[in-house]
């Protein structure tokens, strides 16, 4: 996921590329449809499902801007991306907007010429354990051994955090994360080390999931976004504010079950100038008035999306952790619709 | 009183133990102390991987119900093959637009029945009808756009049928451009011989992942902002290129086993270039090479899967996002199993074919 060989090739193509297209707005209501980069297949983030539909939670946002724009939630077309190629098919105008977990860094965001419209889900390099072990912070892992996947930034970031608390660790390296789950499981390691979203899928495969504990500490830094190119701020702002709306959405209790009720009744302003009652939100942005209304009754707020995709009522069960409301403690916090 | 025997005493049958089951198994698996040792311990081992193996895939295999709850038994979970068949087969294929694929399917299979089998002698119409009419039809059938068919996007096109596009169209560009490749590299002209080698040397010193990674990621830069190839062509000319390459060096392969006095009698006889290669050369050529020629159908089929890394969802790949939807975490072990007893077959049909037409064609210098 974070293998950096690519970065060379990517510049590249920053070097050459032509200037984007000004107008990717008009492009994509004049073909209507929204041409959405996701991933390949990750368990909750986007797949098929059995009929070919694809789902998930960074699906989700592709299906929500559809929804500003078009009034349509289904008016997307989905190009299956890999890590490797997803930059090049962002750049070239394959792709309008790129939904497929990608961290933000200085770089991609500065020299490969995109814009992380925000941040959707903060993801980070966690631990697993038997509950059995009896650990119950990973400072207490001095001597463990360590199973992670080779050629990651997971292994460095074990090394750094190993290193700053003072403590030893033997690692056992494996190729892919089936691997490592299988030798986790063989007590080959005592600890499994992943990003925590893939350790909630690998605990989710796992046939006692309740044995196993993840580990509160988070130890880097993974913030996953969505992406456009550089370049179009009118298309920017559009994928900014579907994401900001959501969440705000979830912040002011509007939910995809009440906020037909809500058009009607609320007397609060905030909610009044998000779903169109009142202001001329959706106009600036070249919208229809009830563009984030369609949003949260089509596709949900951030809270009913992370549920349907992630929540504990999936296999997934992830906790919402860091990606609370900054009032319930996490650090999701949206600028104010106004 | 004559004790002298006269008439011949009848054959007796050989003893039973050199007979039949009992004599082929004492021949072959204890025929001393050593090999009854050796055949015990193998005897063992292979009960041993057998029986984990059928219990896994079939005693204690799932096969019935919808969802990953129904699997319930510790076998194999079936049920999410058979939950997502119908992707695995076409991709994101409109169902009620599928039929059009078992179309394009039923007249291929039409056409390669005649061409393969013995059953006409004389392959001109079948040819005609496999090389010409086929691939256009299938082109309209599954494409659309046309005749009031829907247009289905490539975009759409997936797993086994994507697969058999991709393989298919590889092969049938590859051999053809192989053999011209292959001349070319034979050829008394400078140019024509630098460019061919150029080409082979060129496209055999990368990987096949590089030539793919080239075509998908590399192109589209080069090319103006919104000109977009297809992406499946992208795939398709890189693996038709790469595989002919590979193919041009083993039709040369089979061009120097055949000696020069062929070529020379052909020319004494009157007969040009073209007809002297056509009739009497590349025919000797080819029937040498069938073994190498099909093994390079072998590898290229299976490198197909490679198309992964560019983002087309083949059978390999839509079976892996298919382990990823949330529903059926933890089913890889089925989905790796299913794809491979569905590769082994189509591979081994194939080795089985070019033995068949090896002995058909035969002629006795066979060492």
């Amino acid at each position: 996921m974070k293998k950096a060989s690519f970065l060379a090739v990517a510049a590249t193509a920053t070097l050459m590329a032509t200037a984007a297209s000004a107008a990717t707005l008009d492009d994509v209501k004049a073909k209507g449809f929204i041409q959405c980069g996701v991933t390949t297949g990750l368990a909750g983030f986007g797949a098929p499902n059995n009929e070919g539909k694809w789902e998930g939670f960074d699906v989700d946002f592709c299906r929500a801007m559809s929804a500003a724009i078009f009034g349509d939630p289904d008016k997307v077309k989905y190009t299956p991306t890999t890590a490797k190629e997803r930059f090049t098919a962002l750049q070239s105008g394959e792709i309008d907007v790129l939904a497929r977990n990608t961290t933000w860094t200085f770089t991609r965001d500065v020299s490969l010429g995109f814009e992380f419209i925000g941040v959707n889900y903060y993801d980070g390099q966690g631990f697993m354990v038997k509950k059995s072990l009896g650990v119950k912070s990973a400072l207490e892992l001095d001597g463990a051994r360590v199973c992670v996947q080779s050629g990651t930034t997971t292994e460095l970031n074990l090394a750094d955090y190993f290193a700053a608390n003072n403590m030893k660790y033997d690692s056992v390296v494996f190729d892919t994360a089936d691997e490592v789950r299988e030798a986790y499981l063989k007590d080959t390691c005592d600890v499994y080390t992943t990003d925590k979203s893939g350790l909630y899928a690998q605990r989710s495969v796992i046939a006692n999931p309740d044995e196993h504990v993840i580990l509160p500490e988070t130890i880097s830094k993974e913030p996953l976004g969505p992406l456009v190119r550089h370049g179009d701020n009118e298309w920017g702002d559009i994928a900014r504010w579907t994401l900001n709306a959501m969440i705000d959405a979830e912040n002011l209790g509007v939910s995809m079950k009440n906020v037909d009720e809500l058009k009607k009744s609320s007397q609060n302003p905030s909610i009044q100038r998000m779903l169109g009652v009142s202001g001329d939100l959706g106009d600036q942005m070249k919208l229809s008035k009830d563009w984030a209304y369609n949003i949260i009754k089509m596709v949900g707020n951030y809270g009913d999306v992370f549920e349907r995709n992630l929540g504990a009522s999936t296999p997934l069960k992830i906790e919402r952790g860091l990606n609370a409301q900054w009032n319930k403690g996490g650090i999701l916090y949206a600028p104010p619709l106004r | 009183m004559a004790i002298v025997k006269t008439d011949r005493h009848p054959d007796l049958p050989p003893p039973a133990s050199q007979t039949g089951v009992v004599g082929w198994l004492r021949e072959n698996l204890f025929s001393s102390p050593l090999n009854i040792i050796l055949t015990i311990i193998a005897a063992f081992i292979a009960w041993e991987a057998l029986s984990t193996f059928l219990s896994y895939t079939l005693i204690h295999a799932n096969f019935a119900g919808e969802t990953k709850a129904d699997c319930t038994d510790t076998g194999a979970c079936w049920v999410f093959i058979k939950a997502r068949f119908g992707q695995d087969m076409y991709g994101f294929y409109p169902p009620e637009e599928r039929w059009r694929v078992d179309v394009g399917y039923v007249l291929a299979a039409i056409g390669l029945f005649f061409v393969l089998s013995d059953f006409v002698k004389n392959k001109k119409w079948p040819a005609i009808y496999l090389f010409g009419f086929v691939p256009v039809a299938c082109f309209f059938l599954f494409h659309g756009g046309y005749f009031g068919l829907e247009v289905v996007e490539t975009s759409q096109w997936g797993g086994l049928f994507l697969t058999l596009v991709l393989a298919s169209v590889s092969i049938f560009v590859a051999l053809p451009l192989g053999i011209v490749l292959a001349l070319g590299r034979r050829s008394d002209m400078p140019i024509v011989r630098m460019m061919c080698v150029g080409f082979i040397e060129l496209i055999r010193g990368v990987p096949l992942i590089t030539v793919l990674f080239m075509a998908s990621v590399m192109l589209p830069l080069f090319l103006p902002e919104g000109v977009n190839f297809d992406k499946l062509i992208r795939a398709l000319v890189g693996m038709s290129l790469f595989s002919a390459a590979y193919m041009a060096e083993v039709v040369r392969g089979g061009l120097q086993a055949i000696p020069k006095g062929q070529m020379e009698a052909a020319k004494s006889l009157g007969l040009g270039y073209w007809k002297a290669m056509g009739l009497i050369v590349l025919p000797q050529a080819l029937k040498i090479a069938i073994p190498s020629i099909v093994n390079t159908f072998i590898g290229l089929f299976k490198d197909t899967t490679l198309v992964l890394i560019i983002g087309l969802l083949d059978l390999l790949s839509i079976i892996k996002a298919g382990t990823t939807d949330k529903n059926w975490i933890g089913t890889a072990t089925e989905g790796y199993v299913f794809v491979a007893a569905v590769f082994w077959v189509f591979c081994f049909s194939m080795s089985r074919y070019s033995i068949w037409l090896e002995n058909k064609l035969h002629t006795g210098h066979k060492r």
